[in-house]
């Protein structure tokens, strides 16, 4: 079992390798890529079965043991993210082959994605703190190049500020690892639990909050995600959909994983994660009212999503993690079929301008009912999985007698409730604009090509399958909750049993 | 020594800041790259005591640098160095386009604004209207 | 492209003799200062010397092959050198090391980080090639540089703009009509 933990980093950067190799050939490099992706679905699923029922696995890279070598560690959490993060890459690289575009004309799309996809494994299962640099650097540049593919001016622009901003995360990431080096002497997360304790409380605060500030702008939290409206809407169609669904939510993982392994309750940034977390929810649904555009409307919520999470890790109890890890999960798929579904609107329509499409819901009502189902269960109506989400986070707020947080979240939910209706109305009901920016592409019965529709389907079937099996899956993420709160498992499991 | 680095860095990190709140892409780019140095310089101080160069057969280990910053630091270089050139692949991008390599705001950001002032316009005049008639009932 | 024969005679001497230092720090890396990166960055002058002579063309004629190909293979060669170790019921990137006599060099040490070595000098070097490949090689582009350096705006922009595809231009237009409406 541990010899499949490399895995799902290696198998896409080799297909990268072989696809940047077959360049000439777009056919070989579909077969490829998604050969690859499946191949590393499978392997995340196995994963992740074997991490819930043997506990923690750990590979050594090089065969060096704990602090000295690079350990790649999978527990509940990191199985969850990778299985999640796995299925949404193979259902967006279908939806991109599907609509041609930046697929068809670039080389380098390819390998790109699966330079991502291999990135984003690598940040989720590394134990490592400049391992995890080295991982977010690899996702990043892939998707710089992601991007900006296309070349539109209005692409250069947005993607000077994203790469601007990331680079000095990236840079701010090296004093902060050059800092924790300096007073530990290790970057190892294991080895770095053990010795973060024994520093003065001031410096671990200091680590606690400059680790939060570095994956608060890749997660966009309140007052670091301004570039994240900006850049996101201008990059390809598919290319949106994987940003929007993944890359913030890889930051969510690193501020929980560290948050929670590396610091000891007394350096905890309970009340902090709190504050930012209202003003996250509050800031990004204020913005998403005012905007016009689809994809922006949907990228400020990605934001407002974002606070929930935090909200929930910030009260550091059982019910709050597991809430925190089942809306990450819950929430990468909603907001993934989301935005493949304004990337067929925007086919559809001609624009993703609410007020430049309309009346889609009578010559589409299959890209209606795809809209439908994620947008109420985004905004946490009961029955579907969102519901299930918001009420573990409201629930695990009561418990802790959180009150005025809880208030802040169910006011915001109120508002993510309104601005779909927004969409809704705007995209789907009234009529379409007579000079939409493109010519509109009706030509489809179904609502689009049927390659698009299907990945586009299953991704929205993934969410209700999320509604029906809540049960079992927030049962799993409460045992990924005692886990994390229960360090000492994960640090007995890398170092071997040596404390 | 370690003083000296860290001073190094501090104006490193000055001038790399000032740098990148200019418009222009050229001059961020010096920036970042600036930022960049100050980042690798602390990573070498974190290493701890000096010491000769940490080759095996070279000399004692014991009085051999920690070699793991320097691994490190290297890493970010080559890191820094493949965005560097993405950077001016991007900047030269722009310059295509529009002739120049100015980062320009978000111009749907200033449409919105835009929209919603046109929106407290139209607003006010309805006020006015309402006013209006309402001086006019009165009459 | 003008060559100049100081130029193209002192490139012709010196390029062989880079190449082969980066070659020495390729394989001098494993003990000592040099490996992959250090190596590839070497070869990347020596092709910066060619370009500086002979411009793009010149570069393509060192290189025959598309810097695509070279480094995909770099990236192919370090990741089966990483993983390879797996297949063999071993850890990731875990390291082996053969000795061997061999007749004239003597005793040869080789070990597993050669390869991975290899394919990060490979990637490099692709790498610097793919920057000349995209960047060096528009004449109409230093037709306009020259342009808006002697400071005739208009002349840059037309220039610029017969670059530009229909849809491009139109996407400009916009833009800036929109610009000024703000």
């Amino acid at each position: 079992m541990t010899a499949l933990i490399p895995l799902p980093i290696a198998i896409p950067l080799l297909a990268a390798a072989i696809s940047v190799i077959v360049g000439r050939s777009r056919q070989a490099q579909r077969v490829i890529g998604l050969v690859a992706l499946a191949s590393t679905t499978a392997i995340s699923i196995a994963l992740l079965i074997g991490a819930d029922r043997d506990g923690i696995l750990v590979a050594q890279s090089g065969g060096w043991p704990a602090p000295i070598g690079i350990s790649l560690v999978v527990d509940r959490l990191s199985g969850i993210m990778l299985v999640t993060s796995a299925l949404m890459l193979l259902a967006v690289l279908i939806f991109a082959i599907g609509q041609g575009g930046v697929e068809r004309q670039h080389v380098a799309f390819h390998p790109m994605y699966l330079v991502l996809a291999s990135g984003v494994a690598a940040s989720l299962t590394t134990g490592d703190l400049f391992n995890l640099f080295v991982a977010f650097e690899m996702m990043l540049a892939a998707s710089y190049v992601l991007i900006t593919m296309g070349g539109r001016a209005d692409q250069v622009r947005s993607g000077m500020t994203y790469v601007v901003i990331s680079l000095v995360a990236s840079t701010f990431f090296i004093v902060v690892l050059a800092l924790v080096y300096t007073a530990t002497g290790t970057v190892n997360f294991a080895d770095l639990a053990g010795r973060i304790p024994q520093l003065p409380q001031g410096t671990q605060v200091m680590f606690a909050v400059a680790l939060l500030v570095v994956f608060g702008i890749k997660a966009g939290l309140f007052p670091l995600f301004f570039w994240l409206p900006d850049s996101y809407p201008t990059a390809p169609g598919p290319v949106t959909a994987i940003f929007a669904g993944l890359l913030t939510k890889v930051g969510v993982y690193a501020i929980i994983r560290t948050q929670t392994l590396l610091f000891p309750a007394e350096a905890q940034l309970g009340t902090l994660l709190l504050v930012v977390a209202s003003l996250t929810m509050a800031v990004g649904v204020f913005g998403a009212i005012a905007q016009d555009d689809m994809k922006r409307i949907l990228s400020f919520h990605i934001v407002s999503q974002i606070g929930y999470m935090i909200f929930a890790l910030g009260l550091f109890t059982v019910a709050g993690l597991a809430a925190a890890v089942f809306y990450t999960f819950n929430n990468i798929i909603l907001k993934t079929s989301l935005l493949l579904v304004t990337g067929l609107v925007e086919r559809r329509g001609g624009s993703s301008r609410l007020s430049e499409v309309g009346g889609l819901v009578r010559g589409a009502p299959l890209l209606g009912l795809m809209f439908a189902l994620p947008a109420l269960s985004l905004a946490g109506l009961p029955p579907f999985g969102g519901f299930v989400a918001k009420f573990a986070v409201f629930d695990a707020g009561v418990q802790s007698s959180e009150w005025v947080v809880v208030g802040v979240a169910a006011f915001v939910s109120l508002l993510t409730l309104y601005s779909m209706t927004k969409i809704w109305a705007g995209a789907f009901w009234g009529d379409p604009d007579d000079r939409p920016r493109q010519r509109p592409d009706t030509s489809d019965t179904l609502g689009g090509p049927a390659l698009m529709m299907a990945s586009t389907a299953a991704v929205v079937v993934i969410g209700v399958a999320v509604m029906i099996f809540a049960r079992p899956l927030y049962s799993l993420s409460e045992r990924a909750a005692e886990d994390l709160l229960e360090p000492i498992r994960y640090v007995s499991a890398v170092m071997g049993g040596r404390p | 020594m370690s003083v000296l680095v860290a001073f190094v860095a501090a104006v490193l990190v000055g001038c790399g800041t000032w740098l990148l709140l200019q418009r222009r892409l050229s001059r961020i780019i010096i920036g970042v790259g600036l930022l960049g140095h100050a980042g690798n310089m602390l990573l070498m101080v974190s290493g701890g005591r000096r010491g000769t160069a940490p080759l095996i057969g070279t000399g004692d280990p014991a009085g051999f640098s920690d070699p793991l910053p320097q691994a490190l630091a290297l890493t970010a270089i080559v890191i820094t160095f493949g965005i560097t050139l993405f950077l001016l692949a991007l900047g030269f991008r722009s310059w295509q386009l529009t002739n120049d390599d100015v980062v320009e705001d978000d111009v749907e950001d200033r449409f919105i604004a835009r929209q919603q002032r046109v929106d407290r316009d139209i607003a006010d005049e309805i006020l006015a209207e309402a006013a209006q008639a309402a001086e006019e009932d009165r009459r | 492209m003008k060559r100049l024969l100081v130029v193209d005679t002192s490139v012709r001497v010196v390029f062989h003799s880079i190449l082969v230092l980066s070659l020495y720090f390729l394989f001098a890396g494993h003990n000592q200062p040099g490996g992959g990166f250090v190596g590839g960055l070497t070869a990347g002058a020596a092709i910066s010397f060619r370009y500086v002579a002979g411009g793009v063309a010149e570069v393509r004629r060192a290189f025959p092959l598309r810097p695509w190909t070279i480094m995909g293979g770099g990236l192919l060669i370090g990741v089966l050198t990483a993983i390879l170790p797996i297949l063999s019921g071993n850890a990731l990137l875990e390291h082996a090391a053969w000795e061997a006599d061999i007749a004239i060099l003597g005793t040869v040490k080789a070990t597993s980080a050669l390869p991975f070595d290899i394919g990060v000098y490979l990637v490099v070097l692709g790498l610097i090639l793919m920057m000349f490949e995209a960047f060096g090689d528009d004449e109409a582009i230093d037709e306009a540089v020259g342009a808006s350096v002697r400071g005739d705006a208009l002349e840059a922009d037309s220039v610029v703009s017969d670059l530009f595809e229909l849809e491009q231009i139109r996407e400009l237009q916009l833009r800036r009509s929109r610009r000024d409406q703000l």
